[in-house]
């Protein structure tokens, strides 16, 4: 039997810290030797936390350095906040009349639907559901053409490769398996399924990068990584969030090396792919983030949140320059994303409808009805003439 | 106090938010001034207390939030939906009725946020109580839950039965109308919380999301999972990463803002959504001119696109039309060696893995070797970290080199192509396409053509025997929209 004797405030072990400690008071944890249990984890858990702590350091004192830190970046992005949105927006025409109508419906899905992602070629769609169906559509003529089984359920992310010659998807199987399309009707496209990526918990969204070769995943493990398609090695991983990665974007910028990510520790944080340093963190969401969204320019990122407000994050300014919510918004955005001038953002939410906003004005332009139950998912096509909304009433919508 | 179990927890955690901003509105709609103005509202013989018509509660949303009708008939719904206002004629049905249909305000003690999730023993209590006072004569489903649970808590039904019995007894005691409203609450609290089936279950929700909160409850899961404490070292990189971000360098708001105007007027004419486009808009008409007219493949483009290629240099090379023509202007200036090493840089860093090796000693015969027939002029330094990393090459070895002469074409070669004859002449022919008259009868559907997969393309290759391989520039895609 092993006796071990800890401070109980500072938790180090009186061997090297009780010259140090104060506190007459000392607790004692006894470890039995032939099985595990409370007090052992509990050993653990203090031990771990300490670990790293130089002379004189604590796990408050970090606390609170970190804290102090925070408040004087956050007075220094307001330092050069020298103007609102809506302000700069105001000499900008309103938007007129704004009318957009449900134009395909689209009808096959067994239970709800999770994710869509288009195709390059502007008409086609990739679609997730919860019983682990992943179809392919050509949403214009509203014909399916390939249709995947899962091995697993909620299947809540899924890609369209830049090619249009495969598909990636995952969810509870904590996977992305990539699936070659073939148009052999006799061919069973999950013979040819490809796995690639592996995480610890959920995967929660997909994305591949510029060709077919890379994919970028976020999941529930609260990680993200960059995967290689070919050999489905890791290429990078990207830590710092705190709990549950909820959503991806890539930044369509000239250098093409940046992502950023939401989750449910309330941050976006904005990612270097090559390095796999967090380059800039935003944490003023009251909730989980459920959507990021790239501004077109790649300046600026959109998020979704359960806290029923979508916000806009200037990469430049360093900060956030615009919140869209309204009193009588009181469920959360799902999905959030851009037309193709980025001056009007589509945001599908838990309560059944799609919000589109004013970017600029930071108004609500429209409040689209239709679907009958949450709008999960909502994207633009590439070309911008239409944007696919996906909702757990298990239809997905084409609106123009 | 209840034990809550993790899974309670974490989706309660998920609903907060809008349970609370959904009672606060409850509240305000009570409010003695500004609130519903409440009566007593009769029900067959019955006057019960402190009611409103659905119409009421339209009205007071549509005057409260400046919204449409729409919009306030929904809202409204999700308060009956949720159990925060119940029917009074016609309990069974939770819609809002926007008549002089009577509800009332569901009193805290069963509101979501109280009184979630729903005990499966007070859901028995309940079932029995009914049981009892209608003889056996329970709804089917409700029959096949009595039984269920009959079988499930087997071993307290005794205490079910007695407290069943109790409340009867107690309740018998109050005034008819008291009694109506206490019936009429639970009965909707137990719609909401055990919906019959075919009806929407708004407790549905995703999976499990967790955070460090819920996971602090579980010992195990602490010593499991690394990132579930927020440990020395989770301050430390936080700490670091605080002190990276106050020496970084921000531009002011008003700079950054302006940026957003200027992006969004420059592209409103290319935004279908926001301002149509030639000459129609497929979805909406039925017509794929737009598509054809903008293939990957067309001779003639169109002049918004032509346009758009001077909004900046990835505009250019993103468009394949584009890259052609940029192609066709370099080669006239005798630096195409440029655009094609730019390519297939892009080649290496989008590529297969496997082939990096072999292409990075492709590139460097072509284009940076001494004497090479494709000599590209990248700066000395540039050049010897780029030749050092040819000892161990990786996806990202020419990325150094790779920007170099990007930037070399977006400062020199791409401002000289906007002002050259080649550029204005292509402008000057690109197609402005008609407006597609709209249909006599519109309601009528246009046929609806299908076009070739993409995955076609590649059997086609495939069957040729080339290699599957294909990136967005290498145009596979271009033979499928072609139609």
């Amino acid at each position: 039997m092993l006796m071990v004797e800890m401070c109980h405030v500072t938790f180090a072990s009186t061997s090297e810290h009780h010259q140090l400690c104060r506190l007459e008071y000392r607790s004692r944890l006894i470890i039995k030797s032939t099985f595990i249990d409370i007090s052992v984890i509990r050993l653990c858990f203090v031990k771990m936390a300490c670990q790293g702590l130089a002379k004189g350091e604590t796990i408050h004192t970090l606390k609170a350095e970190s804290e102090t830190l925070k408040g004087k970046l956050e007075e220094e992005r307001a330092k050069l906040h020298d103007v609102e949105l809506h302000q700069v927006a105001e000499k900008i025409e309103a938007l007129g009349q704004f009318v957009m109508k449900t134009r395909r419906t689209l009808k096959g899905h067994g239970n709800k639907v999770l994710c869509m992602d288009w195709c390059r070629d502007k008409r086609r769609i990739v679609s997730s559901s919860q019983d682990g169906k992943v179809i392919v559509w050509d949403a214009y003529t509203t014909n399916k053409e390939h249709a995947v089984t899962m091995p697993c359920t909620w299947v809540m992310a899924c890609a369209y490769a830049p090619s249009g010659c495969a598909v990636a998807c995952g969810g509870l199987d904590n996977k992305c398996s990539v699936y070659p399309l073939s148009l052999d009707k006799n061919e069973n496209l999950a013979a040819k399924k490809k796995s690639v990526a592996m995480h610890t918990n959920y995967l929660s969204s997909c994305s591949f990068t510029n060709s077919d070769m890379q994919i970028l995943t976020s999941s529930g493990d609260g990680t993200c990584a960059l995967w290689d398609v070919e050999s489905g090695q890791l290429l990078q991983s990207f830590h710092g969030h705190s709990a549950d990665v909820l959503s991806l974007n890539l930044a369509p910028s000239e250098t093409g090396n940046t992502f950023v990510s939401g989750g449910c520790d309330k941050k976006a944080n904005v990612w270097d792919m090559r390095s796999g340093q967090n380059v800039q963190s935003f944490e003023t969401h009251e909730s989980d983030i459920n959507s990021v969204k790239y501004y077109p320019s790649g300046d600026a990122f959109a998020t979704g949140s359960d806290d029923a407000t979508c916000r806009l994050y200037d990469l430049r300014a360093d900060r956030e320059v615009a919140i869209y919510s309204k009193e009588s918004i009181i469920f959360g955005a799902s999905s959030v994303d851009f037309s193709l001038s980025g001056r009007l953002l589509f945001a599908g939410y838990n309560d059944y409808t799609i919000n589109v906003w004013d970017v600029l004005k930071g108004t609500r332009v429209a409040i689209l009805f239709g679907h009958e139950n949450r709008v999960s998912t909502v994207r633009v096509s590439p070309d911008g003439t239409a944007f696919c909304s996906g909702s757990w009433d298990n239809t997905l919508r084409i609106w123009a | 106090m209840t034990i809550k179990t993790l899974s309670q927890h974490g989706v309660q955690r998920q609903q907060m938010p809008c349970l609370t901003k959904m009672e606060r509105m409850i509240i305000s709609m009570q409010d003695p001034d500004m609130g519903i103005k409440l009566r007593n509202q009769r029900l067959l013989i019955t006057v019960i207390p402190h009611a409103m018509t659905g119409a009421d509660i339209f009205e007071w949303l549509i005057k409260k939030f400046s919204i449409s009708d729409e919009e306030a008939l929904h809202i409204g719904q999700i308060f009956v939906k949720y159990g925060y206002i119940y029917p009074l004629k016609e309990p069974r049905n939770l819609i809002l009725k926007v008549d002089n249909s009577p509800y009332r305000f569901q009193t805290p003690y069963y509101w979501m946020s109280t009184r979630w999730p729903a005990s499966e023993l007070d859901y028995a209590i309940y079932l029995a109580k009914k049981n009892i006072r209608k003889q056996g004569e329970l709804i089917e489903y409700e029959k096949e839950c009595y039984n269920a649970l009959h079988k499930r808590i087997n071993h307290t039904w005794d205490f079910v039965v007695m407290q069943a019995r109790e409340q009867l007894r107690a309740s018998k005691q109050r005034r008819k109308a008291d009694r109506i409203v206490l019936e009429c609450q639970e009965q909707a609290y137990w719609l909401v919380n055990r919906p019959p089936p075919g009806t929407l279950d708004n407790i549905d929700h995703g999976p499990e999301r967790r955070t460090t909160n819920t996971r602090v409850q579980l010992f195990i899961s602490f010593i499991m999972h690394p990132c579930s404490k927020k440990n020395a070292d989770f301050y430390k990189k936080e700490i670091e990463h605080n002190r990276i971000s106050l020496a970084r360098n921000r531009v002011k708001s008003s700079i950054c803002l302006e940026s957003y105007v200027k992006y969004c007027e420059q592209y409103q004419p290319h935004d279908p959504i926001m301002q149509g486009c030639l000459p129609s808009n497929p979805w909406i008409t039925d017509d794929i001119m737009f598509w054809n007219m903008n293939c990957e493949t067309v001779s003639v483009p169109t002049k918004l696109r032509v346009e758009r290629w001077s909004f900046s240099f990835m505009e250019l090379l993103s468009d394949p039309v584009g890259r052609k023509e940029f192609l066709t202007y370099l080669e006239k200036e005798f630096s195409a060696e440029n655009l094609c090493f730019w390519q297939a840089c892009e080649d290496v860093r989008h590529g297969e893995t496997s082939k990096i090796p072999g292409k990075v000693d492709e590139v460097y015969k072509q284009f940076l070797a001494p004497g090479a027939s494709r000599w590209v002029n990248i700066d000395s330094k540039t050049m010897e970290k780029t030749l050092e990393g040819f000892k161990r090459p990786h996806r990202f070895v020419l990325d150094d080199a790779q920007m170099h002469i990007y930037f070399l074409m977006k400062k020199d070669s791409y401002p000289r192509y906007l002002k050259s004859d080649l550029y204005k002449n292509l402008l000057a022919r690109a197609v402005v396409p008609q407006e597609t008259k709209k249909s006599v009868l519109p309601f009528i559907h246009r046929q609806r053509h299908s076009s070739p997969s993409p995955a076609l393309a590649t059997q086609a290759a495939e069957d040729d025997g080339k290699t599957k391989n294909s990136n967005s520039f290498k145009s596979n895609s271009g033979t499928a929209s072609r139609l």
